[in-house]
């Protein structure tokens, strides 16, 4: 096929439609909505892991009436490095994924989605895995301020990498189907910002829940 | 647009409409010119990995008591991989700055909000 009807097909095709805002070329601002609209949604979400941080340290000390054992009693920190350190190169296999595709490497792109989701299920796993040695150590989500204020924020944490492997498997299956394609490389980018930004929060409570001591 | 791009596209995807080839290559044109190496980002991944040690390291204090500096040094490391990945992984570095200014804006706003949160119910005394 000739470049000059390659240009010609686009051409029509641009007179076909409105332009798309999706990249940023049609939009008012020239900057893309959609990526406009993820940063904004995780600017507010500081916000919320913000008050749950927060609601920890202020509890974290707290033992309630029957003076039952807290998280700090029980945290395991060997296991917990390396759950941090799974979720941080997921992080590295997300912008491998996205950098597949946008060289139009297809195969590329569903092996790192791949990989990013079952790092991201390892870490899941492993908090799975954490909560119920917690709750056999005694440590209950009622027993006190402290266990509570640990499993709302851990816990939301863990929803929100759930969450992620549910757009990267559904990213995966797209490209499977031929549907993922370096025109569409901005969908993979804000699905990646979501994952890297889960990756950053983890990377504060790492430091702030579990390695600065009590 | 390269006819060479259009065509190596054509050869790896034969199904695939014209429209569709065209913009693709377009596509990984630009993001070729404005995205780093796989490489730059696997240099930045080990040195997150090597600051995630340091920071287990830590833990161990019958190895290296950090004193005084544990807590300085933690907060360092964290704010430095926390920096990492924003600037290089998720791209502010590469982007236009507006994206920087919402999500510093919401970050400096929470840190604000739950300083003064914690000061109200005098975490730090």
């Amino acid at each position: 096929m000739s470049t000059a009807t390659s240009e010609a097909v686009v051409e029509q095709h641009h007179g076909d439609h409105a332009p798309s805002t999706s990249n940023g070329h049609g939009s008012s601002t020239g900057i893309s909505n959609t990526k406009l609209a993820m940063w904004l949604f995780l600017g507010s979400e500081c916000l919320l892991f913000g008050g749950l941080i927060s609601t920890y340290l202020l509890y974290k000390t707290r033992r309630g009436p029957d003076n039952l054992p807290i998280p700090t009693d029980v945290f395991d920190i060997p296991f917990t490095s390396v759950s941090s350190f799974v979720l941080l190169m997921s992080s590295l296999t997300m912008v491998l994924a996205l950098a597949a595709l946008t060289r139009g490497d297809n195969h590329g792109t569903r092996v790192w989605l791949l990989a990013t989701s079952l790092l991201g299920g390892v870490f899941v796993g492993g908090q799975v895995y954490e909560f119920t040695s917690f709750l056999r150590e005694g440590v209950g989500f009622t027993n006190n301020p402290a266990s509570s204020a640990f499993y709302a924020l851990t816990g939301f944490h863990g929803v929100h990498v759930s969450l992620g492997i549910v757009m990267l498997m559904s990213l995966f299956v797209a490209s499977w189907q031929g549907k993922l394609r370096p025109k569409n490389a901005e969908t993979v980018e804000i699905a990646g910002l979501y994952w890297h930004f889960v990756d950053i929060v983890w990377i504060f409570i790492f430091t702030v829940i579990y390695l600065i001591p009590a | 647009m390269g006819t060479s791009i259009t065509h190596t596209i054509e050869e790896q995807q034969p199904q695939a409409n014209p429209l569709e080839q065209s913009e693709d290559s377009q596509h990984t044109q630009e993001h070729h010119q404005d995205h780093p190496s796989d490489w730059a980002y696997i240099k930045i991944a080990l040195i997150l990995a090597a600051i995630t040690a340091l920071e287990v390291f830590t833990y161990f204090e019958t190895v290296y008591n950090w004193g005084q500096f544990l807590i300085p040094s933690l907060l360092l490391m964290m704010v430095v991989k926390f920096w990492l990945v924003a600037t290089w992984f998720m791209h502010l570095k590469f982007d236009n700055p507006i994206f920087s200014k919402m999500f510093v804006g919401g970050l400096l706003l929470a840190v604000a909000v739950y300083v003064a949160t914690l000061t109200a119910f005098e975490f730090w005394a």
